[in-house]
């Protein structure tokens, strides 16, 4: 197993947005999380990636046995968690590849490998950045800053290439993006893809679902997970939309 | 203490022996200007070597020999002066002062909603009115600024206005002071504003004179804006072209008040504007605008102040500046932000215009933060009108003159535009275009 | 292993790592200050009497004027009596070369990470080296002498150039400038000088490293540089100090004078103690910078990174006389713990087309407060006079502060005049991303401050980048919680 989430309660500002979520994640494995705004996808995202934010009032994430909770952010990157930000941050100043560089090595000492020295790096630049077609002038200029939305979350997923998770989180990667961005994304995921790396995707849409094909689906509302299928439950959803299972919901409460 | 003043310093103190022997007030209000005068006494008239004052020199304000004129005397001119208000025919409530004195005759009160008091300060003070008693000078710092200090120790009238918690009064309330008569008269007009909970104002106060003679208006207006209070405020400053007119304006912001200035130059010799924001409480949110528009060998000064004390408060400033002929600008626009002012949210710009070559401006932006999580900006820009802009002008046939005209005019209306009173606002725009031409 | 890593293992490690005291013979004068102290030092440097009396006028002028105590930075007042204004490494026979330098001189200088001869052999540098108040030693001579250049220290110049130092001693800034600058004018110890000839690029970056080094003993170092017509040089200057609990007063004076054409490149990295945690001890830095920008198309740029210091006040000035010229500042300003720093530039234009640029960045950590003072004055005659600023803050931790003071005066219509300054805190957005990366807090903070000061490091020699890169992150050490 390699993300086991166990009835989890989590607070903002004494409000509850997570009100037991039940999750297991195994390896290879493509789960999409889904569910209409306000429901707490973007809050169990932030929890898994260790936003302060949130009490955590009731329940347990163990990530390949280790209690996640316990972890700060930097040490779940060096454990092989992954968040794709929905929206990325920019930071002024400071270079994209200095960034990276910075990033990987200290992911890599924390597991316990030799530091890439700048040929190495740059090698695996090379070759990570085709997977998402960025172009390299994009690495020269500060994270994020000015790149459109399209560029940001491209340059996510090669942040993801090059960190080389065994879980991603990709938290709306899809919102904002016209189709030809969409695909050049999911392309990327699937291209990282293999029996060990599992992928968590949370939309808002089914469309994403089309080029990155999820083993389970689960439909978050209110805080919970109210109903769990294959992929054929995203068609559903995307057909019928929310209400009918809302109502079923409503019923069963 | 200026040698060049103290004969001035010792005037005035002179000065207040006869009014306070001539003009007896009550116990409280006796205390108050005795305090003041005392503070005046030390203080003395600044000097351009207070860092607050570098750029004006008050000297010849100081040393004007002024003539104390303690009660309204129109001497007849009524009738003719009742027809010429300056913005006399802008809909609403209208208080007239003459040479500080309420002058009932040229006041305009129509049916007022019930609990809105709007009378004059030395009615208040005669009634012993304790909401005046209770506010009165309370935010305004009288003990280090001589002219505060000054305008205290000769309170005797102005504008009280109280707006009950709860109440939208929908038509604006225009406070008009005039100076009439020859002789250097001096007045110290002296307004306090309440606005209660969740009601909203228009306040508009305009200085103006009868002629076009010397003389000295040093005013104070508090405005306390009670929580989730409105207050709109425009200044219209039309002073005669020999006037020195040196005016503070402190306001005070409650929780989640929203108080929107805008202070227009047009008159006055020397001028200082002394506008402080003080946002006591979170969810405030102040506008300080002003527009200045010098001429001849005008000088006019604009000090501003917005104090953030407490979280989450926004403040937006914007000052123009048009500057012609030997005119003098300047512009101090400090920003502070207390250790507490968490999630402040402060924007300044101040632009100026230099239209001749003996024109000058001297713009300081200040930032004061003692705070760590604010956004704070400010920018300054002085220069000449674009030329790509006044040539793109040209080039689609308009004449240089009118091209400059037009590009003027949009820079100021950049502040004529946020006056909330349309008639008035049409009616600066009109003089703003006479100043121009 | 990554920069970054190295910074934050030197946090772990170091407090102020060029805190220590050197343990050599020195010739020191007995404390306090009085007429026959002025001249005891004049005679001590065989000074020709235009320069004793030059002193003398100042030390007189002195006397009238008063400690100014009118900004932000409060400081006692300041016991003249108490501080000792000449103290020389005891001389030994003249030095031939390196060889003969005391190795416990140079061991210093090795402590601090400046070997001379990696200097010498990897950056080119010809580094003249003072120590407390004398120059101890020049390399590098013997290949500038070729081209022309003077750059030897301020009591050779005087022996050997008086000329040039009659001519330009005190043309930028007077001896009656300011409190600071006029007791300078009476006690200055020694310092470096530097001429540059008509036409002649200098080939190499001219390097001076300051350190105080006797307890109580005030520096008080003159700097003077003139690049003649044509002429181009760059010059880095770098101060540290050893603690000590008393607080010492350094007050200095640089001229720079740049004539038709010329160009001077003044770059300084300081990080002079700056008192421990509580604020007891560290250096008062009231320093006179001034270059005047006297040919046309002359150009004088100050660029600066303090880090140091318990009190700074530093305005490096241009006074673009010159129709064309160019004066330009670029500093980066730290302040954590007590430090307090006022900081900031005067451009005066006073010919036409005259054109600046500020640039300054001013981080304030711990309790430290920064503030920016500057002055853009645009005289009458100066046409189309152009200046842009920039002012930018960044707050560390909720007990620092950040000012802003920019004055701006227009005498001219045709100016073009901007002015920003914004103020913004290192972003737990940020942070909470480069964390989400696997960069740890006290990393992702020296990215961010890095990347806030780069505008201002661009402008650095290469070497001298790194070193204020370093310095930073050790200046914000613990700064984070």
């Amino acid at each position: 197993m390699l993300l086991e989430i166990k009835d989890l309660h989590a607070n903002i500002e004494g409000k509850e947005i997570l009100r037991g979520i039940n999750l297991t994640v195994n390896p290879g494995e493509i789960h999409a999380i889904m569910g209409p705004n306000g429901s707490g996808k973007s809050t169990l995202a932030a929890i898994l990636a260790g936003r302060k934010e949130y009490e955590i009032t009731q329940g347990e994430i163990l990530f390949e046995g280790k209690d996640l909770l316990d972890l700060e952010p930097e040490e779940r990157a060096g454990e092989g968690l992954f968040l794709a930000f929905q929206y990325p941050i920019e930071i002024p100043g400071v270079n994209t590849q200095i960034f990276l560089r910075a990033a990987v090595n200290a992911v890599r000492k924390y597991r316990g490998q030799e530091d890439l020295d700048a040929m190495q790096f740059l090698k695996l630049v090379k070759e990570k950045t085709k997977i998402v077609e960025l172009s390299d002038q994009l690495l020269k200029r500060s994270v994020n800053e000015g790149f459109s939305g399209g560029e940001k979350k491209r340059a996510e997923i090669f942040q993801m290439a090059m960190l080389d998770p065994k879980l991603s989180i990709l938290d709306e990667t899809d919102s904002g993006l016209d189709i030809d961005a969409l695909k050049i994304v999911a392309n990327g995921v699937n291209a990282l893809k293999s029996p060990e790396k599992s992928t968590v995707v949370i939309t808002h849409y089914q469309r994403l679902l089309d080029y990155i094909v999820p083993d389970f689906v689960h439909v978050l509302y209110q805080g919970r997970i109210i109903q769990s299928g294959g992929k054929e439950l995203a068609l559903e959803l995307e057909r019928a939309g929310y209400d009918p299972i809302k109502a079923q919901f409503a019923e069963a409460v | 203490m200026s040698p060049t003043t103290q004969h001035a310093t010792e005037r005035y103190l002179a000065e207040f022996q006869t009014f306070e022997r001539d003009h007896p007030a009550s116990m409280w209000l006796a205390g108050v200007r005795r305090r003041a005068i005392e503070r005046f006494a030390s203080l003395g008239f600044p000097t351009v070597r207070d860092e607050e004052w570098k750029y004006t020199d008050v000297t010849p304000v100081a040393n004007l020999a002024v003539t104390p004129i303690f009660r309204a005397n129109l001497n007849g001119d009524a009738a003719r002066i009742s027809g010429n208000l300056p913005f006399g025919d802008i809909a609403g409530h209208r208080l007239t002062f003459v040479n500080g004195h309420y002058s009932p005759e040229l006041s305009h009160l129509e049916t007022l909603p019930a609990g809105v008091t709007v009378s004059s300060l030395a009615a208040a003070f005669e009634n012993q009115n304790e909401v005046v008693q209770e506010h009165f000078g309370k935010i305004l710092d009288a003990e280090n600024e001589s002219f505060a200090a000054l305008n205290t120790a000769f309170a005797q009238d102005g504008a009280f206005v109280q707006i009950p918690s709860n109440l939208q009064l929908e038509t604006p309330l225009h406070l008009l002071f005039l100076t009439h008569g020859e002789g250097a008269p001096v007045s110290h007009p002296r307004n306090l504003v309440l606005a209660g909970d969740n009601s909203s104002v228009t306040l508009i106060e305009t200085y103006a004179s009868t002629g076009e003679g010397v003389y000295f208006t040093n005013a104070i207006t508090e405005v306390i804006a009670g929580k989730n209070a409105r207050v709109e405020h425009i200044k219209n400053q039309m002073e005669s072209p020999k006037a020195f007119h040196i005016a503070t304006l402190q306001i005070a912001a409650s929780r989640d008040s929203w108080v929107r200035s805008h202070t227009v130059n047009f008159g006055g010799r020397i001028v200082r504007n002394n506008a402080t924001a003080v946002m006591g409480d979170e969810g405030g949110e102040v506008t300080l605008n002003g527009l200045v528009v010098g001429k001849d060998a005008q000088h006019i000064d604009n000090h501003t102040t917005m104090d953030h004390a407490m979280p989450h408060c926004l403040s937006h400033e914007h000052y123009a500046h048009v500057l012609d002929d030997q005119s003098n600008g300047v512009f101090n626009g400090k920003i502070f932000v207390r250790l507490d002012a968490q999630k402040t949210d402060a924007k300044q710009s101040n632009r100026t215009l230099l239209l001749s070559r003996d024109a000058q401006i001297n713009a300081k932006p200040q930032l004061e933060i003692f705070a760590d999580d604010v956004k704070c900006t400010h920018g300054a820009t002085i220069g000449q009108l674009d030329e790509d802009a006044l040539f793109y002008l040209r080039a689609r046939g308009i004449p240089e003159i009118a091209a400059r005209n037009i590009l003027i005019r949009a820079f100021a209306n950049e502040v004529l535009d946020g006056i909330p009173v349309e008639d008035l606002r049409q009616k600066l725009e009109a003089m703003l275009l006479t100043r121009l031409s | 292993m990554s920069t970054e890593t190295q910074t934050i293992e030197a946090l772990a490690t170091q407090e102020y790592s060029a805190g220590f005291v050197t343990d050599i013979e020195s010739e020191t004068l007995p404390r306090g200050l009085s007429e026959e102290i002025v001249r005891t030092i004049s005679a001590k440097k065989d000074e020709p009497q235009w320069l004793l009396e030059w002193r003398l006028k100042a030390y007189r002028h002195w006397l009238t004027m008063e400690e100014p105590h009118w900004l932000n930075a409060h400081y006692p007042h300041l016991n003249y009596q108490d501080i000792i204004y000449y103290s020389a490494p005891k001389p030994k026979e003249k030095l031939a070369s390196l060889d003969e330098v005391d190795p416990k001189l140079l061991e210093t200088y090795n402590k601090l990470g400046i070997s001379i001869d990696e200097q010498k052999i990897l950056a080119n540098v010809a580094v003249d080296l003072v120590f407390d108040s004398v120059s101890v030693t020049t390399t590098f001579k013997a290949k500038l002498n070729e081209m022309g250049i003077i750059f030897c220290s301020f009591s050779e110049a005087v022996r050997e150039h008086g000329d040039l130092v009659k001519q330009y001693l005190g043309s930028v800034v007077p001896y009656s400038d300011n409190y600071f600058a006029t007791l300078n004018s009476a006690v200055f110890s020694d310092g470096s000088f530097v001429y540059i000839p008509k036409g002649v690029r200098c080939p190499m970056e001219l390097s001076t490293y300051f350190r105080i080094n006797t307890q109580d003993s005030g520096q008080f170092e003159r700097t003077l540089i003139i690049a003649d017509d044509d002429a181009y040089v760059s010059y880095l200057e770098g101060c540290t100090a050893p603690k000590f609990d008393t607080n010492q007063l350094h007050a200095a004076v640089v001229e720079l004078v740049a004539l038709e054409r010329a160009q001077i490149k003044y770059s300084t990295v300081q990080n002079w103690y700056p008192g421990d945690k509580e604020g007891v001890g560290g250096i008062y830095n009231f320093v006179t910078k001034r270059g005047a920008a006297r040919g046309e198309s002359s150009k004088i740029s100050w660029t600066q990174v303090e880090t140091g210091s318990a009190i700074t006040w530093k305005y490096p000035s241009v006074l673009m006389i010159g129709d064309n010229s160019i004066g330009e500042f670029y500093s980066v300003a730290v302040t954590n713990n007590a430090q307090k720093a006022d900081t900031g530039t005067k451009m005066i234009h006073l010919g036409k087309n005259t054109r600046s640029t500020i640039v300054s960045k001013g981080i304030s950590a711990g309790q430290g407060h920064n503030s920016y003072r500057g002055l853009v004055k645009v005289m009458k005659g100066a046409e189309n006079a152009r200046n842009f600023s920039q002012c930018d803050s960044l707050l560390i931790g909720n007990r620092c502060g950040a000012h802003t003071f920019p004055y701006i005066e227009v005498r001219n219509p045709s100016a073009k005049v901007e002015h920003e300054a914004s103020t913004s805190k290192v972003g737990e957005d940020q942070i909470f991303y480069c964390n989400a990366r696997g960069i740890g807090t006290e990393d992702a903070v020296s990215m961010i401050v890095n990347g806030f000061c780069k505008e201002v490091f661009r402008e650095l020699p290469m070497e001298f980048a790194v070193e204020a890169q370093k310095l930073l992150g050790i200046s914000l050490e613990g700064s984070v919680g």
